[in-house]
């Protein structure tokens, strides 16, 4: 889905002259389409990821729609205080690209695993946080938050099968919906989807029917929208590949308590605490923490047969 | 009273800030963002006073606002917040932000053919951030001309002399090693610092930079190159002899 990022910010930026993208010396086979098109909007700012943050805030001061790129962890946790204060604060038209969701980059090791972003950033005012699944969800998320003004952040998954029909009408904010059914509900982000729909087909073949939603939208939750999918429901499972603390699990939690909903199990399934001692592929990397498909519908299952 | 800290970096800054505002910025009173204003970033956020004091003496918005200075439900906060009152262009409060923040409205102006400028105040203490040599970096290799950055070397950090703490110097030398254009000048000096600050830009293709030389509570006998004055506020005696000794200082260098 690289590539319907890209192509639809050219699309965006051949219409407004005012947008620019910022690069942290990343993104090879990636932005080169962007910089020949547009050499003037285009700046490779090397490797001073703060710098950029803060290069972005003072451009979009200035009336640019700013795109920044890097992979997650340098274009979110190592410039964290910029996003918080020169862009969330002033509240900028900056859209904060990362590449390398999860353990996308896997056998880098854990300085390059992305499991902790939507922990960190869901905190901040201001900022959408968008985790496009598919294809289909990013080129039109893509468009759709091109369309907004506020600080943006998306998460720019590797993967490119589509998990949408083609005509599929994604709107930010409001969840996808998958699948039908009344056993229980899996919320799922990210092209994390991608197992979860092979684990409810799997169920379904139990004949245990679950709705399966996907939270493209992180923040901000149209909680309403939401609930209207998880209300009447005994069960609801919440999967990802980001750490338990902080993530879809967490986010699904505090709307059940706030809205006094008590009659709705909640099970999470995420990363675990610690850093591991060894590297893999994704698959590896899912299997080490019971993530992989095999053992979240184990887990599903388990806990539906319990019910 | 506020009974606020950082008194003596306001006094350590603030002729620069009246230089600039009453000499060398390109501004519209009554309308605070017109488009090709100069624009000023106090990136040493602490020394906010200054600034509101200056922005109201150059008639920004009225001397009266001045003193809901850090009390309750006041905008007019500690560290700078934009837009608090007309004329403060970004909010800062943490060190190492306004230069990557004046490089980008820099590089704007520079793409949009503009040619307003960008004041960047930066503070002694605040060159040990990582992100300022960054931005150094940044500016010198896309020769953001109209990018100038003014240091104001008091010498003094937060919690010892800059020689102590982290040794800066050779500081010219760094600055220019960095592709800037580097001019120092005796910051509480009226006639030096206009002088060189209309010697702007002082090279074509570079940014500029002042390493004014100043004291940590310039003007108060008992606060000037006092650490404790990052910190303290006056007691009502204190305070009646620094506006006295202030009249006097204002007197002279004026």
């Amino acid at each position: 889905m690289r590539k319907e990022f890209i192509e639809t910010l050219i699309t965006l930026a051949e219409k407004d002259k005012n947008i620019y993208l910022l690069n942290g010396d990343l993104g090879f086979s990636f932005l080169e389409e962007f910089e020949k098109r547009f050499p003037e909007r285009y700046v490779n700012c090397g490797i001073a990821e703060q710098n950029m943050m803060g290069v972005a805030a003072g451009m979009a001061m200035e009336g640019k729609k700013v795109y920044v790129y890097s992979i997650i962890p340098f274009a979110v946790f190592r410039c964290f205080e910029q996003i918080r204060n020169d862009i969330a604060y002033h509240n900028l038209d900056v859209t904060i690209v990362g590449a390398g969701v999860g353990f996308a980059y896997g056998t880098h090791g854990a300085t390059h695993f992305a499991v902790e972003d939507i922990a960190v950033l869901r905190v901040l005012p201001n900022l959408t946080i968008i985790s496009p699944a598919d294809p289909i969800e990013m080129a039109q998320l893509t468009l759709q938050s091109g369309q907004t003004k506020n600080p943006t952040y998306i998460r720019l998954d590797k993967n490119t099968k589509k998990l949408h029909q083609p005509d599929d009408k994604i709107v930010m904010g409001k969840p996808s919906i998958l699948k039908n059914g009344k056993d229980g509900v899996i919320i799922t982000i990210g092209s994390y989807l991608d197992i979860m729909i092979n684990v409810q087909k799997r169920l379904a073949e139990k004949n245990h029917h679950l709705k399966l939603l996907h939270l493209h939208t992180i923040k901000p939750i149209d909680e309403e929208a939401l609930l209207k999918e998880i209300n009447g429901q005994k069960i609801v499972f919440t999967a990802e590949e980001h750490k338990l603390i902080g993530g879809v699990g967490t986010i699904i939690g505090e709307i059940l308590l706030r809205n006094n909903i008590n009659n709705i199990t909640l099970k999470s399934i995420g990363v675990s605490e610690g850093y591991p001692p060894v590297i893999g592929q994704q698959d590896y990397m899912r299997k080490y923490y019971n993530i992989d498909e095999d053992s979240v519908y184990k887990k599903i299952l388990t806990e539906l047969e319990k019910l | 009273m506020s009974q606020s800290s950082h008194i003596g970096s306001d006094f350590s800054c603030v002729d620069i800030l009246t230089v600039l505002y009453f000499k060398i910025l390109k501004l519209n009173i009554k309308n605070s963002k017109e488009e090709n204003r100069d624009r000023f970033i106090l990136s040493k956020g602490h020394a906010a006073s200054a600034l509101y004091a200056t922005l109201a003496r150059r008639g920004f918005f009225s001397e009266d606002i001045l003193k809901t200075y850090c009390q309750n439900g006041s905008a007019l906060a500690g560290h700078t917040i934009k837009d608090c009152v007309p004329g403060v262009e970004v909010s800062t409060g943490s060190l190492g932000h306004g230069l990557p923040i004046g490089i980008g409205m820099a590089l704007s102006a520079k793409k949009d053919k503009k040619n307003r400028r960008i004041f960047v105040l930066i503070s002694d203490g605040e060159c040990d951030e990582g992100s300022n040599w960054e931005a150094a970096l940044f500016a010198g290799h896309h020769k953001l001309e109209n990018l100038v950055a003014i240091i104001d070397y008091n010498k003094i950090q937060s919690f010892g002399m800059t020689n102590k703490v982290l040794n800066l110097e050779p500081l010219k030398q760094k600055w220019e090693s960095f592709g800037w254009q580097v001019k120092e000048a005796d910051g509480h000096n009226f006639k030096e610092l206009e002088k060189t600050l209309l010697g702007l830009p002082f090279k074509k293709n570079y940014p500029s930079i002042i390493i004014a030389h100043t004291k940590k509570g310039a003007g108060v006998s008992f606060m000037e190159n006092e650490l404790s004055w990052h910190y303290k506020s006056p007691t009502q005696e204190q305070y009646d002899i620094a506006i006295k000794e202030l009249d006097n200082y204002a007197k002279r260098i004026y």
